[in-house]
């Protein structure tokens, strides 16, 4: 029987990149064909693919900044997401497109009508549904080979640490503080760096929080005085700065799984889309 | 002595002119903290979460001196 590097080598088609770089690449249809006959999921047939020097043409625009190491680093990892509602859902998404292995979604929240206005999986025939399985579904679609946990419910202590465990990163995608402050000690205690995101009308703000940092304190202040939400409960959420938000924390994502880059740690972007004004904030 | 003081968000409106995240100039007393700022600007104390001088977090009783760049942030809590 042939190895499945083999099979891999024996469909892959050359490509001529735009700055001349020649790749060897294998199809969307190849993959899920061999994946089909050799009883693999799709996510192994990407990496053996990688592993064996072959890039899936759906990763061709990742290769210029993240090389197929890079690529093989984010199949190979899980990252757990907490919140599947406006940072969520677009995060999701993208974790998805970049080629992430597996993604654990956490929500017991299902869509309500005012979530339309700015989360990536709410649409007009999901109303009244659970978000983490229309998340669910939509990886799908988005991207096959990224394998999707999800757990349809309100996470505390316990739920966090079980969650967390083999993490490479955790995102808080929550709306509430008390939880937030919870994710960071388990975050602490389990050594898995955190990427916060939050948001209210035109603005919103993205750190990343390591084991060693000062972290939720330096700026939410100490967390029995803090109120469980800040100023978006008047202000509201728009799409344009959930998603900008959003895609700020996949960057910070990709960073600490692929080792590139430099994470926002100790410092807090805070931008305010309503004045065109961002603030890099030194926390420490 | 004068300083220079930027309101974000929902901050700024509290302040007659000064929107939000636009730097504008106060005279506050020599020896005056950042609670000191917060009170002379009348800014509500719940409101008032981070504070930051040139660039980095300070507490409420951290003090101000000449040109000293301030910035204050509401808490912003949202998914």
């Amino acid at each position: 029987m042939m190895e499945i590097q083999e099979h891999i080598l024996a469909r892959a088609l050359p490509y001529i990149a735009p700055n001349k770089q020649t790749y060897h690449t294998i199809s969307l249809p190849d993959r899920d064909a061999l994946a089909a006959t050799l009883g693999l999921s799709k996510r192994n047939v990407e990496i053996s693919a990688l592993k064996a020097g072959v890039v899936p043409q759906r990763y061709l625009r990742n290769m210029g900044s993240l090389e197929l190491s890079g690529q093989l680093k984010l199949l190979n990892a899980r990252a757990l997401l907490i919140g599947a509602g406006g940072l969520g859902g677009t995060i999701a998404q993208l974790l998805a497109r970049m080629g992430l292995g597996i993604l654990t979604i956490a929500d017991g929240d299902s869509f309500s009508e005012d979530n339309l206005n700015r989360q990536a999986f709410a649409q007009e025939s999901n109303v009244g549904t659970s978000k983490v399985h229309a998340a669910r579904s939509g990886i799908l679609s988005i991207n096959a080979a990224t394998e999707v946990e999800i757990y349809d419910g309100f996470v505390g202590e316990k739920e966090i640490l079980s969650l967390l465990k083999g993490a490479a990163a955790a995102i808080d995608a929550l709306d509430n503080m008390p939880t937030r402050f919870l994710l960071e000690k388990t975050c602490k205690e389990l050594q898995v760096p955190l990427v916060h995101g939050a948001v209210a009308g035109f603005s919103g703000q993205v750190t990343t929080i390591y084991p060693e940092d000062v972290g939720f304190r330096a700026f939410y202040g100490d967390p029995q005085t803090i109120p469980e939400k800040g100023i978006e409960v008047e202000l509201g959420n728009l799409a344009g700065i959930v998603s900008t938000i959003a895609s700020l924390q996949v960057q910070e994502v990709v960073k600490i799984i692929t080792g590139l880059g430099r994470p926002l740690r100790n410092r807090l972007l805070f931008l305010d889309s309503l004045n065109g004004s961002a603030e890099i904030i030194s926390l420490k | 002595m004068r300083i220079s003081v930027k309101l974000f968000a929902t901050l700024g409106r509290h302040v007659p002119g000064a929107g939000s995240g636009t730097p504008f100039e106060t005279e506050v007393p020599d020896g005056a903290t950042v609670a000191d700022l917060v009170n002379q600007l009348k800014l509500p104390r719940e409101e008032v979460k981070v504070t930051f001088v040139n660039g980095r977090t300070r507490p409420l009783d951290w003090l101000l001196h000449p040109e000293d760049e301030v910035g204050i942030f509401p808490p912003i809590g949202g998914g």
